[in-house]
């Protein structure tokens, strides 16, 4: 199946075109986070008995897995509405699975790349995790979850200002409401329920345990896996509709 | 006229597309034979590029069928898609990548062997005469050596058909005639090609046979000879007041002698394609 490796490496050879920008950006909102959040404010705070700096760094991993898995869907935007090099992928033989394969993996290879670099900035602000293989399972399975749901979305939006409108209203939101940056427990009881069901808390959930060397919380992994697989196939479905 | 033992490259069967409530095909039936450079003629939004996408894989029909190489393009369609070589209307390469890496990427798409993509873009670059510009990243190139790059790419899987959607709409005339002698050079070398228009002289130029396309509807399809030989083969542009019109003739003398019994200025020239294209629509090809 070399269809998928096309598209992969395609996306491949532009990140490297872009590669110091690319880093250079991703460097930017966890840093940020890291002196707004870890000094100015929770220098010293502790949560569940750690130190803020310690609890937020788990989350700030989760949430931007988040955010890389997803950004592909702009990519993907630029490449249909701009480049419009997606009717090359079109007129292709290629199956649909091979395309949303492709693009999934680059998702995941994105949010991989923006752990590393948040992994080195938490050791320049004295923070070290050991990073077991849970924490990367969780890592992927959540990048995979978002990659999917950002080639279903990028399939079925019609332009870039929808595109902007679903990171407003979802992904944003998301991300600082999943157990990112304070526990759920700290939340009224109704906000509290209705943020559990959230995909990033159990994102959130299994990469603050592996880090901290608890057990991993089973429930969280499958959710994200049988979510991941149904986003997938969501997005298959969606690239065939994206025909004319 | 068309042979019976000759093979057919394309097969239209009343096909129709709707957009909501637009009819963009309204039941186009059409054979095009192998080996041939058969030219789509209309207007803007005549279903010229519509026809082309259900063709290669980016649009469904609504209705009717379309075969490629004898695969239906709906039901086969990744059999179909590999007879089918695209050159879309607008520029759709990589403009970060360099030349060699946007081809390469279509030859995996193709599913390949990583050594015929290199030896294919080494000559297919030979080809059409860029073959210093191997790794000049595309944003670096002209409009003319996209274009010819974009034809590059989808030769490269060695397709039975190429799909040429206004091929050099936007480029100036010289290098216009470059990109007619190289689609010539590509049908001498036996793909059937299908040509979308609406320039009336790319289609006398280039094309076996010609298709008239208005509204969605297949208006008549022939060389550009017996289209033209329908009127006859000299038309006389007589101005008459505020208003223009042509007559036609079999003969120059016949044209001129009855120019002499207008007393307003006029004008005796070779008819053309635009000429039959008003005379069975009543509307420019160019507008």
């Amino acid at each position: 199946m070399k269809g998928w490796m096309a598209i992969y490496y395609r996306e491949i050879l532009i990140l490297k075109q872009r590669f110091f920008r690319q880093l250079a950006s991703m460097s930017v909102m966890p840093l940020l986070y890291m002196v707004a959040f870890g000094y100015g404010v929770g220098e010293k705070v502790t949560v569940d008995g750690v130190n803020y700096m310690s609890f937020m760094i788990p989350g700030l991993l989760a949430m931007n897995s988040m955010v890389q898995g997803f950004s592909i869907a702009a990519e993907i935007n630029i490449a249909r509405f701009y480049w419009r090099v997606f009717e090359e992928f079109q007129s292709a033989p290629i199956r649909h699975v091979a395309y949303v394969t492709g693009e999934v993996l680059f998702g995941i290879t994105r949010a991989v790349m923006g752990a590393g670099v948040i992994i080195i900035l938490s050791w320049f602000f004295g923070i070290s995790f050991s990073y077991n293989g849970y924490f990367w399972l969780a890592l992927v399975l959540n990048a995979f979850l978002f990659a999917s749901i950002a080639v279903c979305l990028a399939m079925l939006v019609k332009s870039h200002a929808d595109q902007a409108l679903l990171v407003n209203f979802v992904i944003t939101p998301m991300g600082f409401l999943g157990g990112t940056f304070f526990p759920l427990e700290r939340m009224p009881f109704i906000l509290r329920e209705v943020l559990a069901y959230l995909p990033i808390t159990h994102a959130a959930k299994a990469i603050r345990q592996a880090l901290f060397n608890q057990p991993p919380p089973i429930v969280s992994y499958l959710v994200l896996l049988i979510l991941g697989i149904v986003f997938f196939m969501a997005a298959i479905w969606c690239v065939d509709r994206a025909k004319e | 006229m068309i042979e019976e033992n000759e093979k057919t490259a394309i097969e239209l069967v009343n096909l129709r597309k709707n957009y909501g409530k637009l009819e963009a095909l309204k039941g186009v039936s059409l054979k095009v034979l192998e080996g041939e450079l058969f030219a789509y003629l209309g207007p803007n939004g005549s279903g010229k590029t519509t026809t082309i996408k259900i063709l290669t894989g980016l649009a469904c029909p609504s209705a009717g069928t379309a075969y490629v190489n004898g695969f239906n393009v709906e039901k086969d369609s990744i059999q179909a898609k590999r007879q089918c070589g695209y050159v879309p209307q607008a520029l759709n390469l990589d403009n970060e990548l360099t030349v060699e890496q946007n081809l390469f990427i279509h030859g995996w798409l193709f599913h390949l062997d990583k050594k015929f993509i290199k030896d294919r873009i080494s000559a297919l670059l030979d080809y059409i005469g860029l073959s210093d510009r191997s790794k000049t990243p595309v944003k670096e190139l002209s409009g003319g050596m996209k274009r010819r790059v974009m034809i590059a790419r989808a030769l490269l899987h060695e397709p039975k058909i190429l799909f040429l959607d206004e091929p050099t709409v936007g480029l100036d005339p010289s290098i216009r005639r470059k990109i007619w002698a190289l689609i010539k050079r590509i049908q001498m070398d036996g793909t059937t090609i299908f040509l979308t228009t609406h320039y009336i002289e790319e289609a006398e130029f280039l094309a076996d046979r010609v298709a008239f396309l208005a509204e969605g509807r297949l208006i008549t399809v022939g060389t550009s000879r017996e289209l033209i030989e329908t009127l006859g083969r000299w038309a006389l542009d007589i101005v008459d007041g505020e208003h223009m019109k042509t007559l036609y003739f079999s003969t120059q003398e016949d044209a001129k002698q009855q120019a002499l019994q207008y007393p307003g200025s006029f004008s005796v020239r070779p008819v053309n394609l635009e000429d039959v294209f008003i005379s069975m629509t009543g509307k420019r090809v160019q507008a």
